[in-house]
């Protein structure tokens, strides 16, 4: 079974701009933007494609920490950071479309910023 | 210039099958800025991963979209698979491929129906319709679900598909085309479909590309990118070329989808030649630890699932980007400066499935 090679490059949130604007001119696409809350703190992920070949930036963030926006670089990239902004609370500065947190309209706000269940109960015999 | 006003569009509108709302900003009759929203069906599944077994939360994965279902099933097994480094069998990968492509076929059939709806055409849509029950009663028969299949699970597939049915579904599939053909061909040649549809939201090839459209949006604006081409399941053993289209246009788009069935078909045809004897799943133990990237291609585009696992039987996240999410900002750039009469069109030519962007 073929799996996919996914390199993630882990920078600090001052490279981000530079790096994605690397990847703009090098061709390459927005794959999406997500994000991870693990252990108190926010890994964001950035995944870009070319001609098949994947590639991934991290940042990792504090909370009550602020991500600048690269959707002066990759326009479509205000519909992700809107997106994280509404479920994890994280500020993102510079978004070329700011939804100002109604993107999504949830009764929770920031459902997603809770820690992620901590389970001690592993099944290495299953 | 004239005043400005904002009309409300959606989320409950005549030719929405999901609930998006538009807030379209119009001079006159001329859509110049769009604000889309979400969130009316947000159900926050993602966040579920944290309570349901490893195992079990393939049921969720199928539950994000009702079209497209069993596509989600397998990004998800096949992103716990690459975690846990598991060794698909080769007949189980045939049959998601198999099965992947009905996905496809039902799920083209449904939007170009609910295209030619948007249009006023009922009898083309009632005709699209028709035949997508074709493709339902073979999923059904196969799986035992038309909406949910439950077929896919992490290591393999729930249920096997003797050599008869196989012999049968492509029997089946032959006298379908011909019947597809002549769908098709209404959709591509007619001249009503063509008024309402050509040069009408265009979508430059730069421009999709830049705004990350994906699937047959990206294929319509002249891109050959599609997932599937990354040989996950097995389609590294089959041969196809993505369907392209250049003018970027409502009608560039809707083409792609009706020559995309053909396709399926062919691959679905070829697929079952090709398909192996022996076991259709492997036994899988331990927990996952770790993370991986699963990028397939849904009907709508390219899907992407993110999962992370820490060692335990519950993963700690599982991201979900479907192509409608991504497809929202190149709508935007579609919308701005076309007809007040042109959005429903428009917004149906990405084939919008909110369920499935929202999760």
């Amino acid at each position: 079974m073929k799996y996919e090679e996914q390199p993630i490059t882990v920078i600090t949130i001052d490279e981000l701009l530079a790096r994605t604007t690397r990847f703009f001119q090098d061709g390459y696409r927005l794959v999406q933007i997500g994000c991870t809350k693990v252990d108190g703190k926010f890994e964001i992920n950035y995944s870009f494609d070319k001609d098949y070949r994947f590639e991934n930036l991290r940042v990792e963030l504090q909370e009550g920490g602020t991500l600048p926006s690269i959707s002066a670089v990759y326009f479509g990239a205000f519909i992700y950071e809107n997106e994280i902004h509404d479920l994890y609370g994280i500020s993102v500065m510079g978004m070329n479309i700011d939804f100002k947190g109604t993107l999504y309209r949830t009764t929770v706000q920031y459902p997603f910023s809770t820690d992620t269940k901590k389970e001690d109960d592993s099944c290495p015999g299953r | 210039m004239s005043r400005q006003i904002i009309i409300p569009f959606g989320p409950q509108h005549p030719v929405l099958p999901e609930p998006i709302h538009l807030d379209l900003v119009l001079e006159d009759e001329i859509v110049v800025d769009v604000i889309p929203s979400i969130g009316y069906v947000h159900r926050g599944l993602e966040k579920l991963v944290e309570r349901r077994e490893y195992t079990e939360y393939v049921y969720v994965a199928e539950r994000i979209c009702g079209i497209c279902s069993f596509v989600h099933g397998l990004a998800y097994c096949q992103g716990v698979e690459g975690m846990m480094k598991i060794e698909v069998p080769e007949r189980a990968l045939y049959l998601r491929t198999i099965w992947s492509e009905y996905s496809r076929l039902h799920s083209h059939l449904l939007t170009l129906g609910l295209f030619a709806d948007v249009l006023g055409f009922e009898n083309l849509f009632m005709n699209a319709w028709r035949l997508r029950e074709h493709i339902l009663d073979d999923m059904e028969a196969t799986t035992g679900g038309r909406v949910i299949q439950g077929s896919c699970k992490v290591g393999g597939v729930r249920r096997d598909i003797s050599s008869e049915k196989l012999d049968q579904m492509v029997s089946g599939l032959n006298e379908l085309e011909k019947e597809m053909k002549e769908l098709t061909e209404v959709f591509l040649r007619d001249s009503s479909i063509k008024s309402r549809l050509c040069g009408v939201g265009v979508l430059p090839k730069k421009e999709a590309y830049e705004y990350g459209a994906a699937g047959p949006t990206l294929r319509g604006s002249g891109w050959s990118i599609d997932a599937r081409k990354l040989g996950y399941a097995a389609f590294s053993k089959l041969n196809f070329e993505p369907v392209v289209e250049t003018q970027g246009d409502c009608y560039a788009r809707c083409a792609v989808r009706a020559k995309e069935m053909f396709v399926s078909i062919d691959l679905i045809r070829q697929a079952v030649q090709k398909i192996p004897d022996g076991p259709v799943e492997v036994k899988v133990t331990g927990a996952p630890d770790g993370e991986y990237f699963t990028r397939v291609e849904q009907p709508r585009g390219e899907l992407v699932h993110y999962l992370k696992g820490n060692g335990t039987k519950n993963l700690v996240r599982s991201r979900v980007r479907t192509p409608t999410f991504t497809n929202i900002p190149p709508l935007v750039a579609m919308l701005k400066g076309c007809e007040l009469a042109d959005v429903p069109v428009i917004v149906h030519s990405i084939d919008p499935c909110i369920g499935c962007a929202e999760r």
